[in-house]
């Protein structure tokens, strides 16, 4: 059995899967914003195993833009989250509810 | 069964026990190093799949800055007190029927499709030289947007957490 395109997949999906899990059992802000990292490295592992199997680069610059916008949202998000929680003391989604009706 | 083969279980193993764990963890400062761990396995696929700059990339822009970064928030905001917090029934059942549904579709699609599994010659390797001269040449215009980006990222970093809001 050789490692081929389904196996890199596979992992991706599962990756994703369990990102997409964090998300919706953590109540943890920051937690949960790790979860959604994953989900974007499973993204990024699916683009490269492409790329290979494809033979073609364009795959691994697409990657290579996602890393930078990903760093820059996580500068952004983590300044948003340190704003809310100097103004709510808490990390909690659930208490975080000031837009509820 | 080739040598690389063999690597590619041990990092894929590798990257989904360590993204259990992310989940698993009750104390942020553990999830953030388990992700760390994560990264780094990532990397270690980029690798196997030839795309060596991204591999470096990888480890240095993820597990070096942006982790740094996410540490450095965990710590300032000392969360210790939370460490405690009950996960809800409905929850975990919401989170496992949404993803067993992800999982099957992605399954199924990929069982549907069965995708050529035969490795093509390594032409395109993705090391600096080559993705350099595609990032200067074709892709010019969003590489220099993206460094807009990161400076209105900048600015806006610095006007959130600025003490008070105008």
């Amino acid at each position: 059995m050789n490692v081929g395109l389904e196996h890199y997949l596979t992992v991706s999906g599962l990756l994703f899967a369990l990102g997409l899990f964090g998300v919706i059992v953590r109540r943890n802000v920051l937690v949960m914003y790790m979860c959604l990292e994953l989900m974007l490295n499973a993204a990024n592992l699916a683009l490269v195993a492409f790329s290979r199997f494809t033979n073609n680069l364009n795959g691994q610059v697409f990657v290579f833009f996602i890393i930078t916008v990903a760093a820059a949202e996580v500068a952004v998000g983590l300044a948003l989250i340190v704003a809310l929680y100097r103004k709510k003391q808490t990390a909690h989604v659930e208490e975080l509810t000031t837009m509820k009706l | 069964m080739p040598f690389t083969d063999i690597l590619f279980f041990v990092f894929a193993a590798l990257a989904l026990i360590c993204a259990g764990l992310v989940i698993l963890n009750r104390n942020p400062v553990t999830s953030a190093m388990f992700l760390v761990l994560t990264i780094v396995s990532l990397a270690g696929l980029f690798v196997l799949l030839n795309a060596f700059f991204l591999a470096a990339i990888q480890i240095l822009v993820y597990a070096g800055a942006v982790m740094v970064l996410f540490l450095f928030v965990v710590m300032l905001l000392d969360l210790k007190t939370e460490q405690r917090q009950k996960i809800k029934l409905f929850g975990i059942i919401g989170g496992v029927i949404s993803v067993g549904a992800v999982i099957a579709i992605f399954l199924r699609s990929l069982y549907v499709t069965k995708p050529g599994a035969e490795l093509a010659k390594a032409e395109a390797v993705g090391d600096t030289v080559s993705l350099g001269k595609m990032l200067f040449s074709s892709y010019v215009l969003p590489f220099e947007i993206v460094s807009v980006l990161l400076l209105v990222a900048m600015v806006g970093v610095i006007l959130l957490s600025k003490k008070e809001l105008k």
